[in-house]
C-alpha cells in the first residue's frame, strides 16, 4: 500500500539507507494483515503468554495488563492465538472490519 | 616522448594506474584476459609498493561481495574483471549501484559464454548497461590508464557516487604493447586525493543499516533516484576530464569526434575498432572522401543529445555494434543512437552492423567497405538492409 503521506524520492536517504537506528516502528506492517487477532476481555487472564511470543511487539501492555493490541504494527500471524491458553483471541478475517476505522483512521 | 612514456600491455597500463591510485581495498579473481591486470597488482601488493588490503576470493560473486562491503565500510575499493567473471557477480553489481557505493571496476570486455570464448566482443559489458554504473570506453592502454584515474574522481564526487565500470578490448588492448604516458605517482595521488567516506558502516558513533528490503511503498523511490544521480554525472564527468587535462595534456569528453564536422557518413564505433576507423578515415579523405567517426566514451549515461547533434549533419551514419541483442532491432548502440536521434528533426539514414563476435577480426577493407555502403546509401537514400552482420560466413 502506498499513501499520501509517505516520503517523496527527493526526501528519503539515498541507497535505501536506514540512517537512526531504531526506526522500523514509524514502518506499520498493519496493512500486511489478512486475519485479525481479537481478545475477549472477559476470558483474558491477563497471563501475558501472548506479549511473550508476539514477534511483532504487538501486545501493549501497561501495569501488568493488556492495554489493547497494536493494530498498526500486528502482522496477523495468529500465534497470540495459537498460544493462548484459555482461547481469549480469535482470528477474525479482516473483511469482516472493512467499514470500520482503526484507531488512527482511514487506513481499513 | 616524456621520460614516463613505456611500452606496455593495456592490462599493466590499468594495473599500474590502479597502482598509483592505492585504493584500501581490492578483492578480485583472475578471469581471461583480465588475470594478467590481477596478477600484476598483486605484485605490487607483495612487494609492499601499496597499501591496498587484497582479498583473495573464490569466485567473482564473492569479489564484488567483499567489495561491496568494503565501500560500505568506508574504504576506496577496486576491481576487475571480464565476461563470465561480470554475469558471475551480478547480482552485486546492481547492489553495488543501488546501494551508491562508488567502486571503480576495469572491464576487460570479452564474449560472454557460451560457446566458450575468450577473445574481444562487447557483451560482457552491454549486459550490464541497465546496472546503474557508469561505462566509460577506452580505445586503447592509454585510454585505458586515463579513464582508470578519471573514473575514481567521477565515482566519488557526492553528486555522483555511483561505480564505474572502464572497459577496453580484450586481447586486443589487454594484451597488445603500446605507448603509453603515465603521470608521475605524486600527480595521480594529488588528482584522486584521499577518499571521503560517505554513511561509512563502521562509525559506532552513527549506526546505520545497508540493504534493507525495500517493498512496493520505498523502491521505486529509490530507482528515481538513481536515475537521476546517474544523469547528474554528466556534468561532472566533463569536469573531471578538463581537470584531468590540465595534468596530462590528453582531452577527454563524452565522445570522439574525428573528422565529423563536415563530413557526409560517418561510423559510430566504440574501444579499438575506433583505432582502426582513423585509420581508414585518414587514407579515405586522402582520396577527398568525406568521411568521418564518433567514437563514444560515455556509454552510461548516454550523451544522447550530443551525440545526436554531432551526428544530425550526416547524410549517412553506420553504428558498428561489438554485440548483438537478441530478439532486439539492432544491437544496443545502434537503438540508443538512433532513438537518440528523434531529438533532432533531421534525421540522417542509418544502419547497424553487428561485427567482431567472440574476437572475429575486423580490418580496414572492412571498414572501407562500410563507408562505401554509406555512400551508395547517401546518393540513392535507400536502405536495403537496416541490420547486419559483417564477417560472419553464410
Amino acid at each position: 500500500m502506498t499513501t499520501n503521506k509517505q516520503k517523496g524520492w527527493k526526501e528519503i536517504p539515498k541507497g535505501g539507507l536506514i540512517l537512526e537506528a531504531g526506526n522500523s516502528e514509524k514502518y506499520e506492517t498493519g496493512s500486511w494483515r489478512s486475519l485479525r487477532p481479537v481478545r475477549d476481555e472477559n476470558k483474558c487472564t491477563n497471563c501475558l503468554i501472548c506479549w511473550v511470543y508476539c514477534p511483532d511487539s504487538s501486545i501493549i501492555v501497561k501495569d501488568g495488563k493488556i492495554k489493547k493490541i497494536d493494530y498498526d504494527h500486528c502482522k496477523g500471524c495468529g500465534i497470540c492465538a495459537a498460544e493462548c491458553p484459555v482461547n481469549a483471541i480469535t482470528m477474525v478475517d479482516e473483511s469482516e472490519f472493512r467499514n470500520e476505522k482503526t484507531e488512527k483512521g482511514g487506513k481499513k | 616522448m616524456s621520460k614516463n612514456t613505456v611500452a606496455i600491455t593495456g592490462n599493466d597500463a590499468a594495473a599500474y594506474a590502479i597502482k598509483q591510485i592505492n585504493p584500501d581495498v581490492m578483492a578480485a579473481y583472475p578471469i581471461t584476459p583480465q588475470t594478467a591486470l590481477v596478477q600484476k597488482f598483486s605484485e605490487y601488493v607483495a612487494d609492499g609498493l601499496v597499501k591496498t588490503e587484497f582479498v583473495t576470493v573464490e569466485s567473482e560473486h564473492s569479489a564484488m561481495s567483499a567489495c561491496v562491503g568494503a565501500a560500505a565500510a568506508g574504504g576506496r575499493v577496486m576491481t576487475a574483471t571480464a565476461a563470465n567473471g561480470l554475469a558471475l557477480m551480478f547480482e552485486i553489481v546492481y547492489i553495488a549501484a543501488s546501494s551508491k557505493l562508488p567502486i571503480v571496476m576495469p572491464v576487460v570486455n570479452r564474449a560472454l559464454s557460451g560457446p566458450i570464448n575468450i577473445h574481444c566482443d562487447h557483451s560482457d559489458s552491454m549486459a550490464a548497461r541497465d546496472s546503474g554504473w557508469l561505462q566509460l570506453y577506452s580505445e586503447n592502454a592509454q585510454e585505458a590508464y586515463d579513464n582508470t584515474i578519471q573514473a575514481i574522481r567521477i565515482a566519488e564526487n557526492m553528486k555522483v557516487r555511483l561505480p564505474v565500470m572502464v572497459m577496453y578490448d580484450g586481447f586486443i588492448t589487454s594484451h597488445g604493447i603500446e605507448m603509453v604516458d603515465f603521470l608521475d605517482d605524486e600527480v595521480v595521488h594529488n588528482f584522486v586525493g584521499d577518499y571521503q567516506p560517505n554513511n561509512p558502516l563502521l562509525d559506532p558513533e552513527k549506526p546505520l543499516t545497508y540493504g534493507p528490503l525495500d517493498l512496493y511503498d520505498y523502491y521505486f523511490e529509490h530507482k528515481r533516484q538513481q536515475a537521476e544521480d546517474i544523469k547528474n554525472s554528466k556534468p561532472i564527468i566533463l569536469d573531471v576530464a578538463k581537470e584531468f587535462e590540465k595534468i596530462s595534456g590528453r582531452p577527454y569528453g563524452l565522445f570522439e569526434s574525428y573528422q565529423l564536422e563536415d563530413a557526409e557518413t560517418a561510423i559510430v564505433v566504440l574501444s579499438s575498432t575506433a583505432g582502426t576507423t582513423k585509420e581508414v578515415v585518414d587514407e579515405m579523405r586522402a582520396k577527398g572522401k568525406k568521411v568521418g567517426l564518433l567514437k563514444p566514451r560515455v556509454f552510461r549515461p548516454f550523451p544522447y543529445q550530443e551525440i545526436a547533434k554531432a551526428l544530425s549533419h550526416l547524410k549517412a551514419v553506420a553504428i558498428l555494434d561489438r554485440s548483438d541483442s537478441f530478439g532486439a532491432f539492432g544491437g544496443p548502440l545502434f537503438t540508443e543512437i538512433r532513438s537518440a536521434m528523434m531529438e533532432f528533426g533531421k534525421i540522417p539514414e542509418n544502419i547497424d552492423i553487428i561485427y567482431g563476435l567472440g574476437g572475429r577480426d575486423i580490418n580496414e577493407q572492412d571498414i572501407e567497405g562500410v563507408y562505401n555502403q554509406l555512400d551508395a546509401i547517401a546518393k540513392s537514400g535507400k536502405v536495403k538492409e537496416r541490420i547486419q552482420y559483417l564477417g560472419v560466413r553464410e
